[in-house]
């Protein structure tokens, strides 16, 4: 574990955002029905009284240790660096913690904040389900009721996942309003919140959302960057010349970028879901064909028409299907600090194949996006190149939708 | 003096309660939309809201989502929210409007230039859901450079320190959610309405309308007792829904107003 105090940030640090209001530069913000701004504001307070409390990090830690079984390995990938004869590559191995994937980090650390709010009942929004099924996990480790809100579409076509929040006792609530995917579930779990703001927290399932929840969320996802600077310290005695990771809300891109933010030697590349081609109407690329816009309590990049109202996200990979991007990624993105590129549906499926077959790793078809770009940079690079690479999660749950594409039945 | 002032001195001096009804721009079509507009005034509305059509009304229950939706596949976008009004005022130079809705469409269209072009057509105020007093200076000195009051809401959440927040560039009447939810779900308990309502009158002179699952006129009347006026919107976009003409809604806006000034 190395979710220690973090040291003091240099005068021209970027790592201290966002500001008192939430903005990460002209971004982020509470852009909520006042209704929910109490709520929100006691949310801040409480969180920000927890994350200078010992107390909150030692139980944190605890759990993040022998309940998910971090910190997940940092593993050199031999074969891929071989295959691809240029950077050294190494995932950071996030695929392997309970659940399966990143987001039990930011669930633990949020029911936890829950608890010290007094919150007796937990509603969540849910893509794919993985956020679901983290959320249903912690739920039942801490014993409170979860409602978990789920597009209808989706609902259809994520059902081992709906059946895993039930074996974990989670009420999942299919939503059929507006377009019955992700960006309706979440203003659905928005509207629940609003009508049961006295025993309710909402647990965000990404960067995303009115402040706090960016800042919040990244920073239980930093545990992924702080081990990545401790264990590649360990293995190569330095910092990473490139970090990498997919995005959709963003955040276990944020946790990887986080705690590298003010090394400017460290090129940070986020991997956004291309789909049929961000030319064409089919993606979910928020920054490379998106606009900037207010949705979900924040100012960020969305993909939406000229006049302003949402369209529909499109990727193979149901966890990055959502038109919008964390505050936090729009801003870094304006910077220049990180880059933003995209991968396709296509790509992202040779992608899932080949890891599966050059590392014995199946991915999740999301980290299969920031694999895409690892194989189409990682040659041209200098062999003393270190590469790291966010594995943040595993593919038994994409194993029908790439079946499906490959034309195999199961 | 604008026409929200304008209304509610007159209404004082009739000894009356506002009826504040709402229906969405372009719902179910721009036209069938513009006849019912041109028929509210005339069948007791004295101030109408008009929701700007959002695909994600994250403030919004069941009855305004769809008629959102129903606007926008029937081809609404601000521009033709905007001529509506226009057209609207052209024959109509008293009844005040207020348009309601979410921050995007607003800053798709550009903030400047939505708040002079409102202004043209002859809006009055504004009531943006998502746009709490914390992030209202990107858009409150438009509005006010443009005579457009910023019209605040107020929440059963909202405790008095937070009031005088809200209070700070509020404009034209207060709107008083009168349930914890979304529009058009819950029925308003009366009682403690009346109690947050008389508490909020204390510390401002702007009239305060409730809004927020007040239905039929019995809950019309009810609340009318607590407050300078009332807000009927789901209940009528209903009817839209349901294919009431602008005569169906006219007979539904005149039993409220009946019950107002029978209470």
């Amino acid at each position: 574990m190395t979710q220690k105090p973090e040291t003091p940030h240099p005068a021209n640090s970027i790592r201290t955002g966002p500001d008192e209001n939430g903005h990460f530069g002209p971004y982020g913000g509470r852009y909520v029905a006042e209704t929910l701004m109490p709520l929100i504001l006691e949310v801040e307070k409480t969180w920000h009284a927890a994350k200078e409390d010992p107390a909150f990090w030692d139980e944190f830690k605890d759990l993040a240790t022998h309940y998910v079984g971090r910190p997940s390995p940092l593993y050199y990938a031999k074969a891929t660096t071989e295959h691809l004869g240029g950077a050294k590559i190494y995932f950071k191995r996030d695929e392997l913690n309970h659940t399966g994937a990143h987001k039990i980090n930011h669930c633990l650390g949020q029911i936890l904040v829950a608890k010290r709010m007094g919150k007796t009942r937990i509603i969540a929004e849910t893509g794919a389900g993985q956020h679901g099924v983290a959320t249903a996990t912690v739920c039942a480790l801490f014993d409170m009721p979860c409602t978990v809100f789920m597009g209808a579409e989706d609902v259809k076509r994520q059902a081992p996942n709906v059946f895993r929040m039930k074996l974990l006792g989670a009420e999942v609530v299919p939503v059929t309003s507006g377009s019955s995917t992700l960006k309706d579930a979440m203003n659905e779990a928005l509207r629940h919140w609003v009508a049961n703001v006295h025993d309710t927290y909402y647990l965000i399932g990404t960067v995303a959302g009115p402040h706090p929840y960016p800042e919040m969320v990244r920073d239980f996802q930093s545990v992924i960057g702080n081990e990545v600077r401790e264990q590649l310290q360990d293995a190569e005695g330095r910092l990473p010349d490139s970090v990498v990771a997919c995005i959709g809300g963003g955040s276990n891109a944020m946790g990887l970028f986080h705690p590298f933010l003010d090394d400017t030697s460290v090129r940070l590349i986020g991997v956004e879901a291309g789909g049929l081609g961000v030319d064409t109407e089919k993606h979910a690329a928020s920054l490379n064909g998106g606009t900037q816009g207010v949705l979900h309590g924040m100012k960020s990049y969305f993909l939406q028409d000229e006049d302003g109202q949402i369209t529909e996200a499109h990727s193979i990979s149901a966890g990055l299907d959502y038109p919008g991007i964390g505050p936090e990624h729009a801003w870094l993105h304006d910077l220049k600090r990180a880059e933003y590129v995209s991968v396709t549906d296509d790509e992202a499926l040779d992608a899932f194949q080949q890891l599966s077959k050059l590392e014995g790793i199946i991915p999740a078809l999301e980290p299969s996006h920031a694999f895409a770009h690892v194989l189409k940079i990682a040659g041209d690079l200098p062999k003393d190149h270190l590469m790291v690479m966010n594995l943040c999660g595993r593919g038994d749950k994409d194993i029908f939708t790439v079946a499906e594409k490959l034309g195999v039945t199961l | 003096m604008n026409r929200i002032e304008t209304i509610f001195e007159k209404l004082k001096s009739e000894g009356r309660k506002a009826l504040v009804t709402f229906i969405t721009a372009g719902d179910p079509d721009a036209a069938k939309s513009a006849s019912i507009l041109a028929a509210l005034p005339g069948s007791g509305a004295d101030i109408i809201e008009i929701g700007m059509p959002f695909t994600d009304p994250m403030a919004d229950g069941p009855a305004i989502q769809a008629a959102g939706l129903r606007a926008l596949e029937a081809g609404a976008n601000m521009k033709q929210t905007l001529k509506m009004v226009q057209d609207f005022r052209s024959k109509n130079t008293d009844t005040p409007i207020v348009l309601m809705g979410y921050m995007n469409p607003v800053l798709a269209y550009g903030p400047d230039a939505f708040m002079k072009d409102a202004a043209a057509a002859g809006v009055d105020g504004l009531i943006l859901v998502d746009l709490p007093p914390e992030e209202a200076d990107e858009l409150a000195p438009l509005a006010q450079q443009n005579g457009l009051h910023i019209i605040r809401l107020v929440t059963p959440t909202t405790d008095e320190a937070r009031l005088q927040t809200v209070l700070n560039g509020a404009g034209g009447f207060l709107y008083y959610v009168s349930i914890t939810g979304v529009t058009g779900t819950k029925s308003a308990n009366v009682d403690e309405v009346g109690a947050h309502i008389k508490e909020i009158k204390k510390t401002t002179n702007l009239p305060v309308v409730a809004g927020f699952g007040i239905k039929t006129p019995e809950d019309a009347s009810a609340m009318s007792a607590i407050a300078d006026g009332i807000v009927v919107g789901s209940a009528i976009v209903e009817q839209i829904g349901e294919g009431a003409d602008d005569k169906a809604i006219s007979t539904q806006v005149q039993a409220l107003h009946d019950a107002l000034k029978a209470a």
